[in-house]
Formats: C-alpha cells, structure tokens, sequence
C-alpha cells in the first residue's frame, strides 16, 4: 500500500452523491447537487478537469487520445461483492501527424486544444442560462465568433447572412434572394412573436399545423427559397448534420419544421442576446475546458470535494461504497459515472442478473450499429479566410464530393482566444458518421480544401516560402484525427452515467440530459434554484463575459 | 426668504423634468415639460439660441416618442421604491435651485456658487437658466483674467467637462448641448475630444439627433473632410441600415460634394454606385422606410438638373401667330390666333422650376414692334413672390403707328445677361434663343361680342394636320441636359429591378415613380406605353391602399394629363375648335376624373379649356394658361372661391362655369385666423364695392377677392350651396362687365 500513499485519505467517508469524470454534465450536476445542499465527491481519474471536454497541450492531448483501455489493476481483495471498474478509450482511430515538431516546441506551453471540437456556445443557449444561473459565469470569458460560411469543394467560402445587417452587407447574394431571405427570416420571427402569446386565441397563427409537421425541408421549398439559401439555412444557421434532400433513405434523420424553426430560433435569440457579442456564436477564452472547470469551481465554492488523478477501481455492492485507487473505501447511495467506465469482464461474468440490472449503464453494450463522430484537429499557419480570425465553416452533404452524406463543420480559432501561439490558428473539424473510414474522408476532404497540400517530407523545411501559387491557402503544422464513440447518459436508479461529447456544435443535448439526471437524482429540486442574483444581471445583457 | 424666490422662479419646472424622466409616460407631462423649457428660453433669450425655441416643438414630439419607445426597446415599469427615491431626489433638486437662483440674481460668481450649479446641472441637465447662468459666469471670469491662453483653457475645460457628464445624464438635453457649442465657439478645444464624444454617444443611440445635429457642427468648426464625414456614414449604415439619420446625413454630404464636383464624385459615376448601396438596404428589408426615402432622393437627383431650364413658351419657338385688333370674328384656319382690346399680346416663359430675377435684361426681345423697350415681366404666382415657375409680359401690337397686315418677327433671348436664379440660389446658364412671326391683321372688327357661350354644341373636331401641332411642342428639355444618357441607364435599371420586386405598396409607387421620370427624360417615342403602366400602378394602390387614396388619385391625374399631352396623336383627340368662339382651340378633358392639374406648360396656347366632370379641388396651375377665355369647371369638387385663386392671373378670361361645385358647402373655418376674414385686415385696400356693401364683401370674401380681379363676362354658379339671390346681386356688384349669369342674361 506504501505506492499509494501520495493520496491522503478522504475525510469525510460518506457522501450524498459521488460523481466520476469531470466533463460537462458531471461539472453541472456537481455544481447543482452541491448548491442545492448535497455533499458531493467529484473524483477524475485524469490530472486534469474536463474528461472528454477537455483543453489540453498538444502532448497531453495525443497522450490522451492515445491512451487505451486504461485498466487499474484489479483488486487485491476479490470479495465476490466488489466489481472491478475499467476505463475504456471512445476513440479510435487516432492517427496524430507532426509536420514541424521544433515550431511546436517552442510554443509547447501556449496551446489549449479542445477534445471534443468543433465546439462552440450559441448566446441564448441553454449551457448559457444554466451558467447565469450558477454563477459560474464569472468564471469564464467569452468571445465571439467574427463569422460563418459555407464552403465547398472549390474552396470559396460564402457567408452566411444571419442577420438584417449581414444580409445587407452580403456580396454574393442576388436582391431578389436578399428579399427572399429576409421576408423568411420574418416570418419566422412573427410565428415566433405569435407563438410566444398563445394563449391570446385571436392571434392569426402564421404557420399551419400542418406545416409544423412537414419537414423542414419541405416548408423552404414552399416558401420558394432558392437551393442556395436552403442550404444556407439548413446545415449554417440549423446546424444540420444529416442530408435532408434525400429524404427516403435517411428519414430518421429528417427535421419537422416545427424543430427547423426552433433551432431558427435559437439562432435569432442569440444574436440578440448581448449587445457587445457580434453574431449568435461565441467561444470561451483559454478553450471549451473552461466551461467544466466554471461548473467545478462553482461546486468547489458550494462545498463539493475534489480528488483529480483518482480512478475508481471497485464498486462494492455489498456495502454501497466504492474503491478508489488509494485503496481508501467511500460510501454513498447514488452513484455518477463517465461515460468510458465499465465493468470489467472478468466481474461481468460473475454477477447474477439482478446486480446486472442495479449495474446496468456500466454493463459493455454492443456498438455496431451506433453513430459515431469523427474528429480532425489541424494546427494551421495563417487563416481560412483572410483578415478573419475566430469562423465557422459548413460543408453541407454532398458539397465536399457526391458520397458526402452528413455536413462537416469546421471551426478555426485563433490566438485571441488563448487557445494556440500568434499566427495560428486551431482548426477544429468534425462530422457524423456510420464508421471511422467515412468520416475520416469528409473530415480529411475538408481539411484538404480548406489547407494547403502536405509537401514530401524531404523538401517541407524550405518549400513553405516559395510554394507560391498557394501561398494563400493556410500551411498545417499539427494534425490528429480521431474517431469518437458517441455514448448516452442513462439514469440507473443507484447508478447511472452521464453523456460523452455529441456531435453537435453546442451543448444543447449535453445539458438537456443533465438536467434530466439531475432531476431524476435529486427528485423535483429545480437545478440551482437559490442562485437569483445574477438573474438580473442576465436581463441587461451583461451577464456574460464577452470581449470586443 | 425663500418662499419668495419660490415664487419668483421657475422652480417647478425643473423638478418636474425629473419627474418626467422618471415617470412613465403620459402625453401632458412631456408637454407640459417642453412648454417650461420654452417659458425659460424665452426668458432669457438673449443668451439662449434663437434656434432653440423653434426646436421645442420637435422636442416634444420627439419626447412623446421616446418615453413611449425608445427604439424598440422596452420601457420599464418602476417600483415604488423607485418613486420614492425619485421624489427625495426631486425635493434635494428643489433647495439646490433655489440656492442657485439666489446665486444668479445676485451675480455671485465665486467658486462655490459655480459648483453649485455644476451639482444642479448634473443631476438635472434639463436646468437651462443653469446654463445661462454658467455662460454669465465664464464671461466674468475670462474678462478677469485677460488673455492668459492657460487659464482660459482650464475654464472652458471645466465647462466642456461639466457638460459632458451632464450629457451622461442625459444625452438629450437641449440646453447641454448648446452650452458646449457655445464653449466651442470661445475658440478653445481639442477636436479630437469632441469627434470621441460624440463616438460615444451615436454608439449609445445611433439616430440620436442631437449628436448628428453637433456632429455637423463640430465638422463645420474643424472643416474636416466630406468625403471622411462620407464615410462614417458608410460605417453607420453598414452597422444599421435603418438609421435615418445616417441616410440623411449622406444625402447632405453627398449634395455638397456633387455640386461642387469634388474630385470622384460626378453624378454620373456616384449616383450609380449610390442606388446600388440603397438597393440592399430597400431588397433585404422592404419594410424599411430609411431606404426608401434614400432612393427617393436619388431618384430626385437622377430626374432634376439644379439648373433652372426653359421648359417651354408662348408663342413658340418658329410659330406664326395672327395678331388682331379687338375680338375679331372671321374664321381662321391657323391655330395660334389671339385678339385682344387691349392690343397687346402676353408672351410667356414657363421654366421647370421656380426662378426670379426675369427682366428685360435678363430676357432681350428683338422685333420691329414698336413700344416694347422696356418690358416688364411679371411672375405669375401668389401676389408678393418674386419666383415663379412663370413669368409673363404683354407685347404691344398697336401702337400709335398703323402697323397692319404686317409679318414680324420677334426674337426672344433668354438669359442673355445673368440674373435669372432658382429659388435654391443656381443660375440659369444656357440662355435660350427663339425666334416666332406676328402676323398683325387689319380687321378691326366690333368689339362687344356677348353671345353667350356654350359648352354643349357648335365644336368640330380638331381637322388641322399634325404640322399645327407640332409648333406647340415644348422646347426639349434633352437640348440643355447633355449628359442624359447616364440617367437614362440608371433609371431603366431601376425599373428593371423593381418589377422583380414582389407585390408591395411601396415598390409598385417606386415603379410608378421610376416610369414617370423615365417618360421625363427618355425620348417621346416610347412614352405611351409607359403612362399605361403607371396609369395601372396608380389604379393597383387606390385599391390597396385607401388612407393614402387621394395621393395616388392626385398622382393618376397628373400621370393621365402628361399621357394626353405627351404626343399630338394624344393631344388631338382633345382638341375641338368652337364655331361659336371664332373657332376657338378648345381642349376638352371631361370626364377623366382629374383631381389635379399638371402639364400646363404643353397646354398654353389652350384658349378653351372644358374640366367638366372632374374631381379637381382647385385650379392650381391654370395660372400659367395666360390665352384662356373660356373655362369650364362644372361638375367638381370646387369647395370655395379660394380654391380658383390663381385664376386671378387670367387676364383673357371672360366665360367660367362653375356650376355643381360644392362652393360654399363648408364654410371658411375663421377660428384658425387671429381675424374673421382677411378683409378685418386694413392693409387690404378698399374699393368701391367694399365701401357700398361691407356686410355681403365680409360675408362672401373669398369669392370677392377672385371676382374683383377677374374680367368674366359669364358666370354660372348654379348647383352650389352658395348660389342664391344675395349672392347674385353680390356677383353684379363685384363683376359690374357681366353679362350672363347661370345661363340668363342680365338686363343692364
């Protein structure tokens, strides 16, 4: 036991809840849990905040990625009540290139690359209310996100003209789809400003039921929007991933209306949200693992206790307690756990059906047929789009090559954010997909028409200033590109687990399911109900951080 | 003490400007606000702006608006706590002024009476007499300490900074405002300052009038560029294009630097390149009125040269016309005939815009008509203007020597000499030369002719060829606008645009507008097919748009007239001679439910003209038809005599019916005049049947002041409210040379 003795023991032993991991939803119901008068252990295996939601420095992140099936020994003690926990990798896949390793070197200390990219934070989100709401606001500083296109295979990159302002300003629309656009965007807002009075029956519904539940698709075409501006609307401002052309053989995927203009909606809101933000999407300073660590800090403030670099080995069923790695035993009824911790195999085949059932969401499932996210990280040399730093670029389905056939996002940021060395920028790139081969494709086809070609390894030290007829196009220094398995939170009565990153741009989902743990947790208690003060603050637009 | 400078003092007002502020809005307080503020500026008006009075009823309006709405944000209902604050701040507001105006009625300008106002003005910039009495105190302290630059600069400093936090406050304060002007004109600040003031302050509210207003003047003060003043506008637009202020802004500049053809900018290129930025704003939000009322000017500075232009005149350029003593009879087959008692001949200039200054230096006649040296020219617009669009003067034919069955020709030369200058201040430059043939006959025949007239029979169809016609032509305005094709372009691009654009009011009037200024500038062959179009237009938003019914009503009849007039195919289907009016030309317009009238100036040689059946409220614009004799208006909505006002100016007029009008129906609303009738005025001159009949002239003044001036040898006034017999033997008296009145000869 003498190895272990870096960890003091814990004290207190008993706890309302113990929460493993420390990403997103495991930060925010730690944050809730503990506001609302639980004690609360919030264990990570990991020496850093974050889990799957982490920022980290480029050999961190490839030691992470890297990192497989990381299996604490199994116990000493093989009472048959204790089940032996491991941690398993999501990713797989991984492939990690380094085209300047002395660049990288000298600036090993100035990068923040986020896990779970292409990420970013709509203004009127729900992670953003909830940060109102807990206070954790004040923990993290935001920027917004200068601009999106749309982009395809030849390269040129369109505005999306989200705005009144931006559709005014916008070059390669034609007056006639300006008009289009704008008398969309309206009629949206009316629906909205209509709907938002319901109960006033007199109130001239602007859509149809009837619309409400066509696709959405469907509705734009309708509405006689050009193929352009469907485009436009459906993958740069919905956010879509899936082809909603091809209706007949993705009709699980396809969009209602009535969800198009939610996610409209959402879009709209944002860009009104705060006044000194400049479009609907901002982004946190020093990366997207400062939004766990906002959450951590507020539970931390709330009285929630913090263990990192500390695996959970054994669930003891027996005594409703788990075994930490310091061999130490901890108590609590109410178990939440990282999305990559299951049950051992060896365990697994000894439990009888009834603890598999109380074990059920740490239980290894089939995964074949599951959706997963491929992810791309570049580290580039210039820009995507001149003069513009911090942008969102869409590849809709099909407009990279014909068999594309979910949307590719991509997301560069710059120093500004903190997150990599002056002149370059992080490109974060991510796309749904059936399995590693096809996603890695459109997220490789992407990064080849956003970024200059690799040049042969022996002629890459002096061929970057005459290489000229490129010369516009940004020069990659850093890539990994990884395949991540998508995971769902489940509520397990004594157990349950939490969600790992989707394949969303935002948190939406991420929060929406932790709310609803929470719920089930805690019973009816409103997620930080007590937190009012900020509320105010919330209303004047200040709330949040943002810098110009 | 104090109660009674209470009582001496404005106190009231000032505390309850806060109240205002704070209050939700009702109309009555802001009114009652802005007329405290006039009350104080009238006080002390010497030291106040003369502006700022004018201002204050834009302020009030502007204040409603803004408590209501403040730009689309919403306001806020206040807790009582707040209102309790707001009254203790009110009573602390009410000793700090009394303190004040103790100061300031005894002069006392020592530090501490200084800051005391300071600390007034800072939580209540409304406090005008505050600022007045600051400027007192500044003027003090700077003719103490003569001419030290340092410590003048310290004082205006203060000042400037007393007024900015005072505008922090509340950055609309009239009276902040102009206090820092006012320091500005002392000559001592840094620009620099200013321009990030008011950066400030339009980020805060980008259509602040204020800042806009101070923005011009501390570029004026600074004479920094137009074309830099240019493109903060761009800036402002590109941030919001709905900020009018902006637009407007531009508008201005853009003006300024066009006119003087600052280098890159000729109309040619600009203006082009304008409607493309007012294209976005107008098809990405049509809703928008900024934009529009943008391409409206643009539109207004395509069509219109700054330039006064001869538009057209009578005679002619290259007519013939026959002269004759007295009202001849006879037969005549050329169109241009005129007899006159009084043996002179009017010569008219109609130019496209208001000008004065014609002259017979200005204007220069050559012809071997004896007696007209000196003419005199006479604008034929309200009495006392000095502009007009028309101007007149009467060439004598018979003069002392017998000059019969001779051909002259008379040489017009206008703007020979400069003189002849818009009412916006440019001159008419191109001087215009024409030249027409008098054909004075020697048939004197008798003078009296009083048959009566009639509008029903005795007209042939107009028989004269299209060669007649084309003598009366207008001059081509194309002649003087070289650089039409330009406009042309931009215009058809327009329109081509605009008919893409979906069914809204406003495109449809913009198309409507666009196709009238192409039909302006473009050449008479394709003309017709365009007033179709508008005609149609017009018709579209009568239906769709009724509370502005009468605009667009106004605007068919003004289209449907330069329909008429825009070719002589068009034109003569109007035309008619009267066999009983020694085959008068006789332009018949009935039915074609007009409601205004435009084109005169292709129509002055018409010396019938029949607007039966109409909806005209006025005969505006006929002034200028200076042949007319006979004038038909029955059947319209001819509400009072007021409204045939300018036919005064018809000297040849002797027929006018009136009939079925609705003349006397309403009565003449006096209430809004300080007097009964304009005749209690006693500059008004008085004449004989002023002094006869005082009761009926005060009763029926309007229609005395028309009647008196006119001529008519025959009225008919039947069908209106008014008609009667007190009004007949009015008419006698006021029109002693009648003859016929409602169809009935009068026995002399």
């Amino acid at each position: 036991m003498s190895d272990l003795l870096p960890y003091p023991p814990l004290d207190p032993t008993t706890y309302d809840l113990i929460i493993v991991g420390t990403g997103v939803p495991s930060s925010i119901l730690a944050a809730g849990a503990s506001s609302s008068g639980s004690s609360v252990l919030h264990l990570d295996p990991n020496p850093f905040y974050g889990s799957h939601f982490a920022s980290l420095s480029l050999p961190d992140l490839t030691s992470f990625l890297n990192s497989n099936s990381l299996s604490p020994p199994p116990s000493n003690t093989h009472d048959f009540l204790s089940v032996d926990l491991v941690n398993r990798s999501l990713y797989s896949s991984v492939e990690i290139s380094t085209f300047e390793p002395e660049t990288l070197e000298q600036h090993s200390r100035t990068f923040n690359i986020d896990l779970c990219g292409p990420r970013a934070v709509f203004c009127a989100d729900e992670s953003i209310n909830l940060m109102l709401k807990s206070g954790s606001n004040s923990y993290v500083e935001f920027k917004s996100v200068d601009a999106s296109f749309v982009g395809d295979s030849s390269g040129e990159l369109r505005n999306v003209p989200d705005s009144r302002g931006a559709i005014f300003k916008d070059k390669g629309l034609t007056l006639l789809e300006k008009n289009q656009l704008m008398k969309f965007f309206k009629l949206v807002q009316t629906h909205l400003a209509s709907s938002s009075t319901e109960h006033d029956e007199t109130a001239v519904k602007v859509m149809s039921e009837e619309d409400m539940e066509s696709p959405f698709v469907e509705f734009l075409s309708k509405m006689r929007l050009p193929q352009k501006i469907k485009s436009i609307i459906l993958y740069g401002i919905a956010m879509l991933d899936h082809d909603q052309d091809n209706t007949e053989e993705t009709c699980e995927h396809v969009l209602k209306t009535k969800e198009g203009i939610d996610r409209l909606a959402l879009y709209i809101t944002s860009i009104s949200r705060f006044s000194n933000a400049h479009g609907a999407l901002m982004y946190p300073m020093y990366g997207q693992g400062e939004l766990p660590q906002a959450f951590c800090r507020r539970a931390a403030v709330k009285g929630c206790v913090y263990v990192l670099r500390m695996p959970v080995t054994a669930l003891l069923l027996d005594k409703a307690s788990v075994r930490l790695a310091s061999g130490q035993e901890i108590f609590s009824q109410k178990l939440v756990m990282d999305p990559c911790v299951n049950i051992g195999l060896e365990s697994l085949s000894s439990l009888t059906d009834q603890q598999k059932e109380t074990l059920r969401v740490l239980v290894p499932k089939e995964t074949s047929s599951k959706e997963k996210i491929a992810r791309g990280i570049c580290i580039i040399r210039g820009s995507v789009k001149a003069e513009i730093s911090n942008a969102l670029v869409v590849f809709p389905p099909k407009s990279l090559f014909p068999e594309q056939l979910t949307a590719v996002r991509v997301l560069q940021l710059g120093s500004g954010l903190a997150v990599c060395p002056p002149d370059m920028h992080a490109l974060y790139l991510s796309t749904v997909c059936g399995d590693d081969n096809q996603g890695k494709t459109a997220v490789l086809s992407a990064i080849s028409t956003l970024i200059r070609p690799q040049v042969p390894e022996d002629l890459q030290t002096d061929s970057i200033a005459e290489n000229d007829t490129a010369v516009t196009k940004p020069v990659v220094i850093w890539r990994a590109l990884y395949v991540q398995e998508l995971v769902k939170g489940e509520f397990g009565g004594e157990i349950s687990s939490t969600s790992s990153p989707d394949g969303n741009l935002n948190y939406n989902e991420i929060v929406e399911s932790a709310m609803k743990l929470y719920e089930q947790l805690m019973g009816n208690k409103e997620l930080f109900k007590e937190e009012t003060e900020n509320t105010a603050e919330e209303d004047d637009g200040d709330g949040v951080e943002i810098e110009d | 003490m104090e109660l009674e400078i209470i009582n001496q003092t404005p106190i009231k007002p000032a505390a309850f400007s806060i109240n205002c502020t704070k209050q939700p809005l009702s109309l009555s307080l802001s009114l009652s606000l802005s007329l405290s503020l006039s009350l104080e500026s009238r006080c002390y008006v010497t030291l106040a702006d003369q502006k700022f009075e004018s201002h204050t009823l834009a302020y009030l309006t502007f204040v409603s608006y803004h408590r209501r709405n403040m730009h689309g944000r919403p306001r806020k209902a206040y807790k009582p706590e707040e209102e309790a604050a707001s009254a203790a701040k009110a009573a602390k507001l009410r000793g700090l002024q009394s303190q004040f105006m103790a100061n300031h009625h005894n002069k006392i300008y020592t530090k501490e009476a200084v800051d005391l106002s300071t600390k007034l003005l800072e939580i209540n910039p409304e406090a005008y007499t505050a600022w007045n009495y600051r400027k007192l105190a500044v003027e003090d302290k700077l003719s103490g300490i003569e001419s030290d630059p340092d410590l003048v600069k310290t004082i205006l400093d203060e000042e400037l900074r007393v007024v900015e936090s005072a505008l922090k406050q509340n950055f609309k304060s009239y009276g902040a405002w102009h206090h820092r002007k006012w320091v500005l004109s002392k000559g001592n600040s840094s620009v620099g300052n200013e321009l990030r003031l008011l950066d400030n302050f339009q980020k805060l509210d980008t259509r602040n009038f204020h800042a806009w207003n101070y923005r011009r003047f501390v570029v004026e003060l600074t004479k920094r560029s137009e074309q830099d003043e240019l493109e903060y506008t761009d800036d402002m637009i590109g941030s919001d294009f709905s900020n009018y202020s902006a637009w407007h802004n531009r508008s201005v500049l853009l003006s300024s630097l066009l006119a003087r053809k600052a280098d890159g900018f000729l109309p040619n290129k600009k203006i082009p390149d304008e409607y493309k930025l007012v294209q976005n704003a107008i098809f990405t939000d049509e809703d928008d009125q900024s934009g529009w009322f943008y391409h409206l000017w643009l539109l207004d500075q395509t069509v219109n040269v700054e330039t006064p232009l001869l538009t057209s005149s009578w005679p002619s350029h290259s007519s013939r016309i026959s002269l004759y003593a007295g009202c001849s009879k006879g037969s005549f087959s050329k169109l241009t005939t005129f007899g006159s008692e009084s043996g002179s001949f009017p010569l008219v200039l109609y130019f496209d815009q208001a000008v004065g200054g014609v002259s017979s230096s200005t204007v220069t006649i050559d012809s071997e008509l004896k007696g007209n040296e000196d003419l005199v020219w006479e604008p034929v617009s309200k009495k006392n203007s000095q502009v007009s669009c028309v101007w007149v003067a009467r060439l004598k034919y018979i003069s002392s020597e017998p000059c019969f069955g001779k051909e002259y020709k008379v040489k017009v030369r206008v703007g020979n000499s400069p003189g002849i200058v818009s009412s916006r201040g440019c001159n008419f430059s191109a001087s215009y030369e024409f030249v027409f043939t008098a054909h004075v006959h020697d048939t004197v025949e008798e003078s009296s002719q009083d048959g009566i007239v009639s509008w029903k029979d005795g007209f042939d169809i107009w028989d004269a060829e299209s060669k007649d016609l084309n003598a009366l032509a207008t001059l081509d305005r194309s002649n003087a606008q070289m650089d039409s094709k330009w406009r042309q372009e931009a215009i058809a691009e327009e329109i081509d645009l605009f008919r893409e654009l979906p069914d809204s009011k406003i495109g449809k009037l913009t198309l409507a507008r666009l196709l009238m200024a192409k039909a302006m500038i473009s050449d008479d062959a394709v003309k017709g097919v365009h007033y179709n179009e508008i005609l149609e237009l017009y018709k579209d938003l009568m239906a769709l748009d009724s509370s502005h019914y009468q605009y667009y009503k106004d605007e068919h009849s003004v289209a449907l007239l330069r329909k008429v007039t825009s070719s002589t195919e068009d034109l003569s289907g109007h035309l008619f001679r009267c066999r009983n009016m020694n085959n008068s030309v006789c332009l018949r317009l009935n039915n074609l439910s007009l409601s205004r009238i435009a084109s005169v100036e292709k129509l002055l040689f018409v010396q019938m003209l029949d607007l039966s059946h109409n909806e005209l409220h006025s005969t505006e614009g006929l002034e200028a038809m200076q042949l007319l004799s006979c004038l038909n208006l029955s059947h319209n909505r001819i509400r009072s005599f007021s409204s045939l006002d300018s036919l005064r100016h018809l000297k040849q007029l002797r027929v006018l019916d009136v009939s079925h009008n609705h003349i006397g129906e309403h009565s003449v609303d006096t209430t809004r005049y300080l007097c009964s009738s304009p005749l209690s005025n006693s500059e008004w001159p008085q004449d004989e049947v002023g002094s006869q009949m005082p009761s009926l002239v005060t009763k029926y003044w309007d229609a005395y002041f028309v009647l008196r001036d006119l001529n008519l040898k025959q009225l008919d006034i039947t069908g209106n409210v008014i008609a009667g017999d007190e009004f007949s033997s009015f008419v006698l008296q006021v029109a002693p040379k009648l003859v016929w009145l409602d169809g009935k000869k009068l026995e002399i």
